[in-house]
């Protein structure tokens, strides 16, 4: 038996949360192939080639692939499934996958398991349920595995492979569904929020989004990604990219420094795994302080410029 | 444009869940419940483009058990023109998975045309967001997830702003077409007295799932509903030198 990871990229670079994904799928007891599509995947296969477990590398290049739409990616996941016969087909839990990996298993007949954080057997899982309020272990009789894993509950692979490349068989791209318009990414010299070993959130207490400066500031000094919580986003401070939380992204950093943030449910639920949590906050009772290591009561407004000035 | 509108009953979003002590689930009986708040964000945009002269025609869809009423009334008062309940019992509905109510709207969508289906991006009882994919893989039909912004994209086309990992993006999707909300869509109106009072006499059609054909047949089991692991307060630092030294202990800051 075989599991097949199926690879996020931008055309150029392979996506990090692949490499979670491709940790994961190897504790499900089995040989690896990873499928990569996309108008230039060629060249991120032999990227995937050389990460450590990846035993066999499908190659589907196409135009008709190119931005990765799930209508066109599903035929080619189901041909290869058609000629390997996967135990599993899995992703890491992103926008893309979560799109794609439901898309297939419907005609699979197999009922997927999404944002997998703990894998106990072949077929034994556990999840989050409930903004993570509750872990949910299930037990999978699917008759194919269909998984997302959740990025930041399992460590990145790492290089040392040497799997061997080869094209997948090809499907049957339809194109008129279906178009792809264009595409608005953040840009941001600060390293991404889902791989930042630090992270950096500021909430409501802030007041505005120019204050975010001083975040930014903090966050230069500290090589750290910026981060907010959603009351910070729906105030229109910062954009909506930049939501830690259960309805926006899911951290879980080396370090993770909550400012002006009270810490309702929907927030912990997208950070409470970090290993390190700093709360700076005015308010003491603020649930934030029952989740963090450190809790500094301050006035943000003097204690992030003091911090920065005091760091190296 | 037929629009077809999911909804699902689920805890209410400020109710903090509590595990059973014999680990079987949450509890949710005695527990408010209300429409899951994705799809009421999905609901007002059917809505909207109901107005808007989009769409010729709302109707609100559930999947559960008895209860499952209350939040159809609910769509109908925000706006449904009609409302269709496929009524399970209640030991189903605890075994019912994304994938169930992905083929029953596909045996709903045999008998009755729609053009567009739309559902919340994920409940967040199950946080499973897949009913919308599953569907359009069921139905071969194209999918935009996650919409922040629904707009008319010519003759037969809706052009769609979706919310993506590293930001938004826009595709262009054939109808009939199956979409999913995003937070940001829009704010979902209130539902006034006057509407509350005329959703009484609005039509809601109750079909048990028998007659669609689709049996509840689990293919994930629930071994264990467990609490989270309890982080402990490791209590306050005096001040911002004292915060620096933590840091400095943990390796964060070179010394």
């Amino acid at each position: 038996s075989s599991t097949l990871v199926i690879a996020e990229h931008d055309d150029a670079n392979l996506a990090p949360i692949t490499l979670n994904a491709i940790t994961a799928a190897g504790k499900l007891g089995s040989d690896v192939s990873v499928l990569v599509t996309g108008a230039n995947s060629k060249k991120v296969a032999e990227q995937v080639a050389k990460v450590a477990g990846v035993k066999r590398v499908l190659v589907a290049q196409d135009d008709k692939l190119k931005n990765n739409l799930p209508e066109r990616v599903a035929p080619v996941v189901l041909a290869s499934q058609k000629q390997f016969n996967f135990s599993a087909i899995t992703a890491g839990a992103s926008a893309f996958s979560r799109g794609l990996i439901p898309r297939v298993a419907a005609k699979l007949n197999s009922s997927p398991i999404s944002d997998v954080t703990q894998i106990h057997s072949a077929d034994t899982f556990s999840r989050g349920t409930y903004a993570g309020n509750a872990i949910t272990k299930v037990k999978s009789e699917a008759p194919v595995k269909m998984l997302t894993f959740r990025g930041t509950a399992f460590e990145p692979a790492k290089e040392g492979g040497s799997g061997a490349v080869e094209n997948a068989p090809s499907g049957d791209i339809k194109t008129e569904q279906s178009e792809f318009l264009g595409q608005e990414l953040s840009k941001s010299e600060r390293p991404d929020l889902a791989t930042a070993k630090i992270v950096i959130s500021g909430g409501r207490g802030l007041k505005s989004g120019d204050n975010f400066k001083l975040i930014y500031d903090l966050a230069d000094k500290l090589g750290a990604g910026v981060g907010a919580s959603r009351a910070a986003v729906d105030a229109g401070y910062v954009p909506n990219d930049m939501q830690v939380g259960q309805t926006g992204k899911i951290v879980a950093p080396e370090l993770y420094i909550a400012v002006g943030i009270s810490g309702a449910i929907q927030h912990l639920a997208g950070m409470k795994d970090s290993k390190v949590i700093v709360a700076i906050n005015k308010d003491p009772d603020a649930p934030i302080f029952q989740v963090a290591d450190f809790g500094l009561k301050a006035d943000l407004f003097k204690a992030v410029p003091e911090l920065t000035a005091a760091l190296p | 444009m037929r629009i077809l509108v999911g909804v699902k009953r689920v805890v209410d979003y400020a109710v903090k869940v509590r595990v059973k002590p014999d680990k079987s689930g949450v509890v949710t009986e005695g527990v408010q419940h209300s429409m899951n708040p994705f799809d009421e964000i999905a609901l007002e945009e059917a809505v909207k483009l109901k107005e808007k002269k989009l769409a010729t025609e709302v109707v609100a869809f559930s999947l559960g058990g008895p209860k499952s009423a209350e939040i159809l009334r609910t769509a109908l008062a925000k706006g449904a023109d009609k409302a269709v309940h496929v009524q399970v019992s209640e030991a189903e509905a605890a075994k019912v998975e994304p994938l169930h109510v992905a083929q029953a709207l596909q045996k709903l969508l045999e008998k009755d045309k729609f053009d567009l289906v739309f559902v919340g991006k994920q409940a967040i009882d199950d946080d499973a967001s897949q009913t919308a994919p599953l569907l359009a893989g069921l139905l071969d039909w194209p999918q935009a997830l996650y919409a922040s912004k629904v707009e008319e994209g010519g003759a037969g086309f809706l052009k769609v702003t979706r919310e993506i990992d590293g930001g938004l993006d826009t595709v262009k999707v054939k109808l009939p077409a199956v979409l999913s909300a995003d937070l940001r869509l829009n704010e979902p109106r209130y539902a006034t007295l006057p509407n509350i009072m005329k959703a009484k006499k609005k039509p809601l059609q109750n079909i048990p799932i028998k007659d669609l054909g689709v049996e509840i047949k689990s293919q994930t089991s629930i071994l264990e509903v467990s609490e989270p692991p309890q982080r402990e307060a490791g209590g306050f630092v005096e001040d911002v030198p004292a915060l620096v030294n933590k840091l400095k202990e943990k390796g964060f800051v070179k010394n």
